[in-house]
């Protein structure tokens, strides 16, 4: 190494800069990381507080706290904020911390488009938040936004909306081409495609989705937008245009989106089973090809949304049996998973307990879609809450839960400190059993035929309905021992080993914790 | 070093490439759909090209039950009825019916009318001669008129189909239309 390159590596040595333009400037990945992570977690309570309004107005039929109009803001932000807000950036975040210390990277490959893709985000979503206190009030039209409701029947607001879906849009498609270039340019030396960490696959492939289809919903949004304003008549019927139309390509970005939310959460899964098994993982092959197949397939089942638009015999059947195909490659996984922990010597740690709640209800919620996917028994159950329990079951105990493992499982590893492990266990089964209690009961009022997205209900629905929401509260309440103890946890407490975990196994364990500010400036080498 | 940036310049420069593609495959979509109904007769919509040749009947005693509905498009004021609401009619016969439209409003204005037909299967066999549809339908203030619709139903249409229902909703296209109109003919006022 020369004098120059020597004094300019040093000059690099620094720890991070004072104060807040550390945060506004940084471009390092773990602040960047860390900053996707708590936006994730503000998204996440102010989406919660919104879910928790739904369940305060529905514990009795009737209308008691809000009127109907607000009720319809209130299910389209949930929606909006929790998938856009809360569950893609803490998989980004986790990204952004984890990727380039199992790679063996110095950082992401593109630092400043990472600080870019960050800092749109808080933008983006305070102009979403805004269209609340604007006249007409917030989208109200569902997180699906169907056009013409979301056209022509759309509040004013709706110009906001469009334009911080584009931004958000943006920001996870940089985020996408940052991670993509990470993992294939700045892998240390030996460490083949086969070799790379599970959640490193599954965020690759993730990332591929990503550039995909965020474009096609930037489309979409694009079209509804010249519809309300340049006189187009793509989704409006007395132009040439179709309603049904929107729908499909909603929906070909649609799907493909679910599976966004959920094969992050495969991978965090497979790192953790192994290490509190205390065995290698079973099946990595299998579980590379089937989380590459599920990608796939993702592309040509869209329209099991749209069972009841009125599809021809052939078009009900191709969905059918396309959206069940992809029960295969999941059963691949789940299987994987139980065969790990099978013979294992188990112990049940925070992330471990919430790991095998994600397999256990996971797979309650891939059964329910299995039912939804029979096309003829979908024209009862389209559009009812047992709709509302299935996507819940994949996305809370699923998509969460395995945000809330990976926290716990390398909290230790950021901060450098254990977190409080018995305050955890009863996050942990405070959270399992709200879960339940609040969307068990969905399927059996969906069943029964509650519709969704209704401020009102019969009287026959009254009692489950009063569970749902008493479970919710206990859910909601319960994530504040989660945020007590990530603050705890990031002032002090018992320090943490590097290795932390008695059977972790990758390269991130072998940094110190916490890890110093810049890691991996050397490759490591990889066997 | 300067391998690397080259490297991942590439990875950028395609990646970017195929975002820009998937924009482009979303708008693409809207045609594809559109001649992907067409072709299939898919989604009820109804081909304009009628009769395409000398019908040949297999059966001439058979008939179908045709259904003729009227829908207004939200806020559309103008009454809209078929002049009757139900036909038989005899597979290869050339049917004559109308729909009536009424302008209960005191300006001028112009509609459109979209056809759809039920089962969608049935949209393919049902062949227009002459329909409202083809034209816009301009109306002067409390003005009614009868509109006319011409069809034939195909020899090919399958057999378990007994009755089709075939659905007009009225919409209105005044603003894009109105100054347009009223410049090619004297009669309106606006
Ligand atoms: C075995 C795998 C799965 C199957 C067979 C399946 C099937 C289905 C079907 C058929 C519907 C449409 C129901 C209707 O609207 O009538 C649906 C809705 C939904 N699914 Fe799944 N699903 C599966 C896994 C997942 C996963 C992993 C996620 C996300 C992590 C997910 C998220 C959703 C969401 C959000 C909706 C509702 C969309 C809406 O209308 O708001 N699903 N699923
Ligand atoms: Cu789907």
């Amino acid at each position: 190494m020369s004098t120059l390159e020597q004094t300019a590596s040093t000059g690099h040595h620094h720890g991070p800069a004072k104060g807040i333009t550390r945060w506004l400037y940084t471009t390092n990945h773990k602040d960047i990381g860390t900053m996707y992570l708590i936006f994730s977690l503000v998204m996440f309570m102010v989406g919660g507080c919104m879910a928790l309004t739904i369940r305060a107005e529905l514990f009795q039929p009737g209308l008691q706290l809000i009127q109907p109009e607000f009720f319809n803001q209130m299910t389209t932000m949930h929606g909006l904020i929790m998938v856009f807000g809360a569950v893609m950036p803490a998989f980004v975040g986790l990204a952004n911390w984890m990727v380039p210390m199992m790679v063996g990277a110095p950082d992401m490959a593109l630092p400043r488009m990472n600080n870019w893709s960050f800092w749109i985000l808080p933008f983006a979503f305070s102009m979403m938040l805004m269209t609340l206190f604007m006249e007409g009030g917030g989208p109200n039209f569902g997180w699906t936004f169907y056009a013409p409701l979301s056209t022509t029947y759309a509040p004013p607001s709706v110009t906001f909306f469009i334009f911080a879906v584009h931004m958000m849009g943006i920001s996870s498609i940089m985020g996408a081409i940052n991670i993509i270039a990470t993992i294939f340019n700045l892998r240390a030396p030996g460490m083949t495609f086969m070799k790379m960490p599970l959640f490193v696959w599954t965020w690759l492939i993730t990332a591929f989705l990503l550039i995909a289809v965020m474009p096609v919903l930037a489309g979409v949004v694009t079209m509804m937008l010249m519809d309300i304003h340049f006189g187009t008549s793509f989704f409006n019927a007395a132009g040439g245009g179709d309603p049904v139309l929107f729908q499909h390509v909603f929906w070909f970005f649609g799907h493909p989106e679910v599976y966004i939310m959920i094969l992050p959460a495969f991978g965090i899964v497979s790192e953790i089973i192994p290490t509190f098994a205390r065995k290698k993982l079973f099946g990595y092959t299998s579980m590379v090809y089937a989380t590459s197949s599920i990608a796939i397939l993702s592309f040509i089942v869209w329209a099991h949304h749209m069972f009841t638009v009125g599809m021809p015999l052939i078009g009900e059947l191709f969905f059918m049996f396309t959206t069940m195909l992809i029960a295969v490659p999941t059963g691949v996984k789940v299987f994987n998973w139980i065969a790990t922990m099978f013979r294992g010597s188990m112990t049940f740690e925070t992330p471990m307990l919430f790991a095998v709640a994600f397999v256990v209800l996971f797979t309650i919620g891939g059964f329910s879609g299995l039912m939804l996917a029979i096309a003829p028994v979908d024209f009862q159950y389209h559009d009812t809450y047992f709709v509302v329990a299935h996507f819940h079951y994949v996305l809370v105990p699923g998509a969460i839960f395995s945000i809330m493992a990976a926290t716990y499982y390398w909290l230790p590893k950021w901060t450098g400190n254990m977190y409080n492990e018995s305050m955890g266990k009863l996050h942990f089964w405070l959270s399992f059993i709200g879960v339940n209690i609040t969307f068990f009961p969905m399927h059996f009022i969906g069943l029964a035929g509650m519709p969704r997205r209704i401020p009102d209900y019969a009287l026959q629905f009254a009692d489950f309905n009063m569970v749902a929401s008493v479970g919710a509260f206990l859910f909601g309440f319960a994530q504040l021992l989660f945020i007590y103890n990530i603050v705890c946890c990031a002032r002090g407490g018992k320090k943490a080993t590097d290795r932390v975990w008695e059977g972790s196994h990758g390269l991130e364990w072998t940094l110190p914790s916490p890890p110093p500010y810049h890691s991996f400036t050397q490759p490591p080498k990889v066997d | 070093m300067a391998e690397q940036t080259s490297s991942h310049r590439r990875l950028i420069i395609r990646l970017t490439l195929s975002c820009v593609l998937m924009f482009g495959f979303g708008f693409a979509l809207v045609p594809l759909y559109d001649v992907f109904c067409q072709v299939t007769g898919l989604n009820g919509k109804v081909l304009n090209n009628g009769p395409l040749q000398e019908t040949v009947v297999s059966d001439v005693n058979r008939r179908v039950k045709v259904q003729l509905i009227a829908v207004n498009n939200g806020g559309m004021p103008w009454g809209f009825r078929p002049s009757e609401s139900s036909l038989e009619v005899h597979i290869g016969e050339m049917k004559q019916t109308a729909y009536v439209a009424t302008n209960p409003t005191d300006r001028f204005m112009v509609a459109q009318a979209v056809p759809s037909v039920a089962p969608a299967e049935a949209a393919q066999y049902l062949r227009k001669v002459n329909c409202f549809c083809f034209d816009r339908q301009p109306l002067n203030a409390k003005e009614q008129r009868e509109m006319p619709l011409l069809f034939v139903l195909d020899d090919e249409l399958p057999v378990h189909i007994k009755t089709i229902t075939l659905s007009y909703t009225l919409f209105d296209i005044t603003p894009e239309d109105a100054l347009a109109a009223a410049s090619g003919s004297e009669e309106v006022q606006l």
